[in-house]
């Protein structure tokens, strides 16, 4: 699978991360290859097999419905790179 | 008094109880080691003599009432993915910034519970992405072996780089790692160390920085097979906080250490002996296969046919999950904020600056894998293959109760000798993804030395959940090949001899010229 700059340019949009055009460059060979290498498995018949999903069957446990934390704001801001009192401070999303 | 950081975790512990030294006294040992030793190795990015200290002094406190807990006094390194409360915490990223947790995790909770004592943070690639630690933002670990008559600085294996250059290097009695294709076994093989990852859910994966969450384990890295068997134990737990955690008593899995494995029946899968692999590799698989027939077992051939498509597999779920976890950082709630215009170019420039080119690389794989009209060919079809890597497990395991194979494809390589072609990176972890992809347990243990001088491991598979077995086999190679620490203690450096001193990475970088002397075994 070869991807293209714009495509590289579209995925680093999804993933919100910035790229140069000299990154960009480098990624569309980088991923190219990395896709290209991973298209061994076309060769694996999966047909009627279920994916994986358990390592042992489990079924996921489940806790009573109740509040178990809270009344911890001063903790959930403490690492705020901007905040104001409990709230984190970000650039003006709506006009 | 002798060097007690030499000493292994249940010497260490059996001379505390005994009353041969103080709590204190070891913490000190170590601290100043770290001080006369980091400087070269840059296995901590983090020392805590404080917590350390304190630590010790209730440790000697309980000792003297005669209430020690199970790992009462004993100094530990805890990886740099685990979160611990009130002590910075990076995955040694940039985007982690001064992260600074409100909580411990649950993992290093059980070990403070245990009574153990904290030295400080271990270096390791950045979320744990690496097999050479080389993508930490504090830089690369150095491994204390070298080759011989060379003074190369040689890679420590990743991610857990920082653990196993530290256990190596008697930097700590013991450490916290993590496994999520190899991180723990690879780095303990090339280091001469003792690793297990158990079985997927034994260890609560709460409060550690996750990176792939259907295949990330916590496990220790130790000196001896005994000594990772402690830590496991009082590491593992169920754990409300973590659904994945399984509810199965935790066993005393030290009781296993030194049982016979008479008729224990060992599976040699055919298809670990892949194109071009070294001959040193395949002669210590022999040597294995000798030793355990030698101690008891028997050996049968066994196959397990999808194993080649085992890494490929794991570079579509591994990043898919990746880009889905590190969603997170986004500069608003905690770690790096690089302002932009408006919120979106925030978060661009945030991601942009905060994570290295292999997070980088890795987080776009996976959110191209994941984009719409991608998912059912490449992480559906993964999760498939991955059934049948399991299926494959299975049937071997209705054979035989544990399989043996490489750790590793060769010993460590220098920093910087493995770049450009990031695929070269991942096939280090040929044999040991196989067992994250199906869950299962696997253990490195140290069985001999490369023609250049430094170590190799063998790798022991288990069924899930029993880790018991592969400490049980796991000893038997243990004394078999004997132990190995690196020849002379080219890192020490009289200057940094003082405990109390953060680790910085510029100090005593430059290595000394080695004695050229052979490794001791001990």
């Amino acid at each position: 699978m070869q991807v293209d700059e714009a495509t590289v340019r579209r995925i680093a949009r999804l993933a919100r991360i910035r790229i140069t055009d000299a990154e960009a460059k480098a990624l569309e060979k980088e991923l190219s290859g990395i896709l290209d290498w991973v298209e061994q498995l076309d060769a694996v018949d999966t047909a009627g097999v279920e994916p994986m999903t358990r390592v042992i069957p489990m079924s996921l446990r489940k806790r009573a419905d109740v509040v178990t934390d809270g009344g911890i704001a001063d903790d959930i801001v403490a690492n705020a790179p901007a905040r104001e009192d409990h709230f984190f401070a970000v650039p003006k999303v709506v006009e | 008094m002798t060097d007690l950081t030499k000493l292994t975790l249940a010497e260490a512990r059996a001379g505390l109880e005994r009353r041969r030294f103080s709590a204190t006294e070891l913490a000190r040992a170590f601290l100043d080691a770290i001080g006369a030793g980091n400087g070269a190795l840059n296995a901590y990015v983090l020392a805590t003599p404080e917590v350390a200290l304190a630590q010790a002094r209730a440790s000697d406190e309980r000792l003297a009432r005669g209430e020690a807990r199970p790992l009462e006094g004993l100094p530990l390194g805890i990886k740099d993915l685990y979160c611990t409360r009130g002590v910075r915490t990076t995955a040694c990223s940039d985007i982690l910034a001064e992260f600074t947790p409100t909580y411990e995790s649950t993992v290093t909770q059980n070990l403070w519970d245990a009574g153990a004592v904290m030295l400080g943070k271990l270096n390791c690639d950045e979320f744990a992405m690496g097999s050479s630690n080389e993508t930490s933002r504090f830089g690369p670990v150095t491994n204390p072996w070298r080759r011989r008559a060379s003074n190369v600085a040689l890679v420590p294996g990743g991610s857990s780089g920082g653990s196993s250059a530290a256990v190596a290097a008697d930097l700590c009695l013991a450490a916290t790692a993590t496994d999520t294709g190899g991180s723990i076994r690879q780095p303990a093989a090339i280091t001469g160390t003792v690793g297990i990852k158990p079985t997927y859910g034994r260890c609560s994966r709460w409060g550690i920085v996750a990176f792939a969450s259907s295949l990330d384990q916590a496990g220790p890295i130790a000196k001896t097979v005994r000594d990772a068997a402690i830590m496991l134990r009082h590491m593992a737990s169920t754990d409300a906080k973590d659904t994945t955690s399984v509810d199965m008593p935790v066993p005393d899995y030290e009781a296993a250490v030194g049982a016979s494995i008479q008729g224990l029946k060992v599976g040699v899968p055919k298809e670990y002996r892949i194109d071009g692999m070294p001959r040193e590799i395949e002669a210590l698989w022999q040597q294995g296969i000798a030793w355990l027939r030698a101690t008891g077992a028997t050996i049968h051939d066994v196959s397990l046919p999808h194993t080649k498509y085992a890494l490929p597999a794991y570079y579509i779920v591994a990043p898919a999950e990746c880009s889905s976890n590190l969603a997170r950082y986004d500069g608003v709630r905690y770690g790096l904020r690089e302002p932009g215009d408006d919120l979106i170019a925030t978060y661009e420039a945030t991601r942009a600056a905060g994570f290295g080119a292999e997070v980088r690389r890795r987080v776009l794989i996976g959110t191209y894998v994941l984009s719409a009209g991608y998912y059912d060919a490449y992480y559906l079809k993964a999760q498939k293959v991955r059934s049948l890597i399991k299926r494959d497990f299975e049937e071997a395991f209705a054979k035989v109760d544990v399989l043996l194979t490489p750790t590793t494809p060769g010993p460590a390589f220098g920093i910087g000798e493995v770049s450009g072609d990031p695929i070269q990176m991942y096939l280090n972890d040929i044999f040991t993804v196989t067992v994250n992809m199906a869950g299962l347990p696997g253990i490195s243990v140290p069985a001999g030395l490369s023609s250049e001088g430094t170590p190799l491991g063998l790798q022991l598979i288990g069924r899930p959940f029993d880790e018991a077995t592969l400490f049980r086999a796991g000893q038997a190679i243990e004394d078999s090949a004997g132990r190995f620490a690196p020849p002379e203690p080219w890192w020490v450096t009289s200057t940094g001899a003082q405990s109390g001193k953060t680790p910085g990475k510029a100090a005593g970088k430059t290595p000394r010229k080695t004695r050229g002397k052979t490794p001791r075994r001990t």
